[in-house]
């Protein structure tokens, strides 16, 4: 049986409905395009040593309440006041480690879903987050493919909460804080485009060391952070993803709204006009008969 | 008379269910929605989103079907079921919106959405088609109530020539109606858009880029029979008799609207090679017959069946199978096979349902008024429409 993909189905059933219109994918999510000068991080876990001093000096530069030192067999989740944290595995006697983060995507689910525009992709890589503009749908909670964004659920006036890749450090021309923090060279802040090139040139350069995969390369379209581990990353509770960006369906289906709109709109009152006309000839017909009878 | 007294005993229940509902409310804006909700990070959303916004988005499409059909169309046989209809519809449309006052995380800044726009969220766009829409529904409605106080002896409002408005709202009548069904194609087919954003998290046999088409179809399909459904059990408290034909005629428009549903559904899971999962993928496959045979297999069947549509009970308790098999559907693709984050599970706490009830027995309370005080079955209009 001939087998399509979804993308297929949809160019398919668009003649069958006649109510999605298509624009092209690339059009589609053009309007967030990444800058090709953006910055990015490279997160090599091999060099991770599970120091949590990452964790420590993003809680101390966004004043987040502290807590005790991480315990890796029970490390932290992300949550309003953790916006990194390491997910740890046990391997025989050696411990991994991987950072996680916002990956500040190049093409943000959660960018898309926020009805109120308070989140933003940055020319400079960052996903910011506008609290004045917020109310607190949680959609982009729902929407982030990497589960990322989270909720001042005992706040009884709560915002969203996320890294922000220190978006004002790096308007500064600093590092992120994170970065700056690592003492094992784990973490390396550059652009996107060369960090991508070395991530590449390591995994050659030991092939045996790493798995050949570098992740955030092509995941959901790509992301500004990019790892190379040496082991599955899957294994460490990070989603395998499609390289299509999560937001191209929606995107085609908003952008079929106006057209939808106008076109309900004229068909509405078309159909009204032609029901009206009819009922009133039918009158005339029998007012005439009426009149000759 | 009997049933006068009996009435009263439901109207003291619905109002003690307001009652507990706005004190949750009320511990909710103190203590933030960790306290009254078992939301979490992992599942962020929950019953309010599954049942007020989802269920009750879609149940209240009986407002734009019944006044597209009867405005549009001109299919007056229908005429005295409409205010029934526009009624609920705008009681359903209030309560969302009530329901999502609570949901948001703050409320206060729910006008946010109308300066800061973001057109390429489907959730700004169900934003502000539900806002819109529930004014429209508002203006639709109000003709009713202009009829309702021009018959009213109250002192002041007696003086008042409420002919006046009740005449501007007529003759911008046949525009409301269509912005109407203009806004609730859209806001119904965008509560499908919102899914497309997570194609990993919700299952593949839901999963499509149809979404918005389905969800307006099935949309359209429960609309009829939620008039069915709600004018069936006014008619049983209230007393009046409506014409079986009325019913009937509902009723027989439902299993062509489904049929299409079906077959979209089918033809698109067949497309992307994925039919077979509807027997492999144990367990949300028992989800999804569930929805199918319910909610359309079942219903099709026996509304194509001319002595079920000739019987009152009959098209009632198929109406409610229309009813019960959309909201499965909706829990099942907001809630039941969306896995938001791996590893979170979620059941509403008994505060959630205490506020999604209460919402309900609010709506209740406000139906019962306005059959009581209202001309929602006898009504004026359609002589002057003649004249």
């Amino acid at each position: 049986m001939m087998k399509l993909n979804r993308r297929d189905f949809l160019k398919v059933s668009v003649g069958t409905t006649g109510l999605l219109l298509l624009g092209s994918p690339k059009q589609a999510y053009a309007h967030d395009s990444p800058s090709q000068s953006s910055w990015g991080v490279l997160v090599d876990t091999t060099k991770c040593v599970g120091c949590w001093w990452c964790y420590a000096a993003c809680k101390h530069s966004h004043h987040l309440p502290e807590t005790i030192q991480p315990d890796p067999e029970n490390p932290p989740e992300l949550n309003s006041d953790v916006w990194t944290t390491l997910a740890t595995r046990q391997e025989g006697n050696q411990w991994l480690y991987a950072k996680r983060q916002c990956m500040h995507c190049v093409y943000p689910a959660c960018v898309t879903a926020c009805p109120v525009g308070a989140l933003q992709k940055t020319a400079e890589g960052p996903v910011i987050y506008d609290a004045n503009k917020c109310f607190g749908c949680r959609y982009c909670m729902v929407a982030c493919p990497f589960g990322v964004p989270d909720f001042e659920w005992e706040d009884p006036t709560p915002w969203v909460r996320k890294c922000d890749f220190c978006a004002d450090r790096l308007a500064e021309g600093l590092a992120p804080s994170c970065v700056d923090a690592c003492p094992n060279g784990a973490l390396k802040f550059g652009n996107r485009d060369e960090l991508l090139a070395e991530a590449k040139e390591r995994i050659a350069g030991a092939s045996k060391k790493y798995v050949d995969h570098v992740y955030g390369e092509k995941e959901a379209g790509g992301t500004s952070w990019l790892y190379i581990t040496g082991f599955p990353i899957d294994k460490m509770g990070f989603p395998s993803l499609d390289s299509e960006p999560v937001t191209v369906n929606t995107q085609r289906a908003m952008g079929a709204v106006p057209p939808v709109l106008l076109g309900v709109a004229a068909t509405m009152a078309g159909i009204y006009w032609f029901y009206k006309r009819r009922d009133k000839m039918s009158q005339i017909k029998t007012n005439k008969k009426e009149a000759s009878g | 008379m009997q049933k006068k007294r009996s009435f009263p005993i439901g109207t003291s229940i619905l109002s003690a269910l307001v009652v507990l509902g706005l004190a949750v409310m009320i511990y909710r804006f103190i203590n933030g929605l960790g306290a009254i909700s078992n939301l979490s990070d992992g599942r962020p959303w929950g019953l309010w989103i599954s049942f007020d916004l989802y269920c009750g988005v879609a149940l209240a499409a009986g407002g734009f079907t019944l006044a597209g059909a009867v405005y549009i169309f001109r299919l007056e046989k229908y005429h005295t079921v409409v205010r029934p209809a526009i009624l609920t519809a705008f009681l359903g449309y209030t309560l969302v919106i009530l329901a999502l006052l609570v949901d948001l995380g703050q409320p206060w800044y729910i006008w946010h959405i109308m300066i800061n726009w973001n057109v390429h969220s489907p959730l700004f766009e169900v934003g502000m088609c539900v806002m819109t829409y529930t004014l429209v529904l508002a203006l639709e409605f109000s003709p009713v109530v202009f009829e309702g106080l021009n018959r009213s002896n109250l002192p002041v409002v007696k003086r008042i020539n409420w002919r006046v408005p009740w005449r501007i709202i007529r003759t911008i009548q046949i525009p409301l109606v269509i912005a109407g069904v203009v806004l609730s194609t859209l806001h119904q087919s965008s509560l499908g858009s919102m899914l497309l954003m997570m194609p990993t998290a919700l299952h593949a046999l839901w999963y499509s880029p149809i979404l918005p088409v389905l969800f307006l179809l099935s949309a359209i399909a429960v609309g009829p029979a939620m008039v069915i459904f709600e004018s069936t059990l006014s008619t049983r408290i209230f007393g009046h008799k409506l014409d079986i034909d009325i019913l009937g005629g509902l009723a027989k428009v439902i299993p062509y609207i489904l049929g299409l549903y079906l077959l979209l559904k089918l033809f698109e899971l067949m497309a992307v090679g994925e039919i077979g999962l509807i027997f492999t993928a144990y367990p949300y496959n028992l989800l999804w017959w569930g929805e199918i045979i319910i909610g359309v297999i079942l219903p099709i069947i026996l509304f194509s069946l001319p002595d079920v549509r000739r019987s009152r009970n009959a098209v009632f308790v198929t109406s409610i199978l229309v009813i019960i098999g959309l909201m499965f559907n909706r829990f099942n693709v907001s809630m039941l096979a969306l896995g938001m984050r791996p590893g979170y599970i979620y059941f509403p706490h008994w505060m959630e349902f205490a506020v999604s009830i209460g919402l309900v027995a609010d709506a209740l309370l406000v139906v019962w008024l306005a059959y009581r005080f209202l001309p929602i079955i006898q009504h004026e209009e359609t002589a002057e429409v003649k004249a």
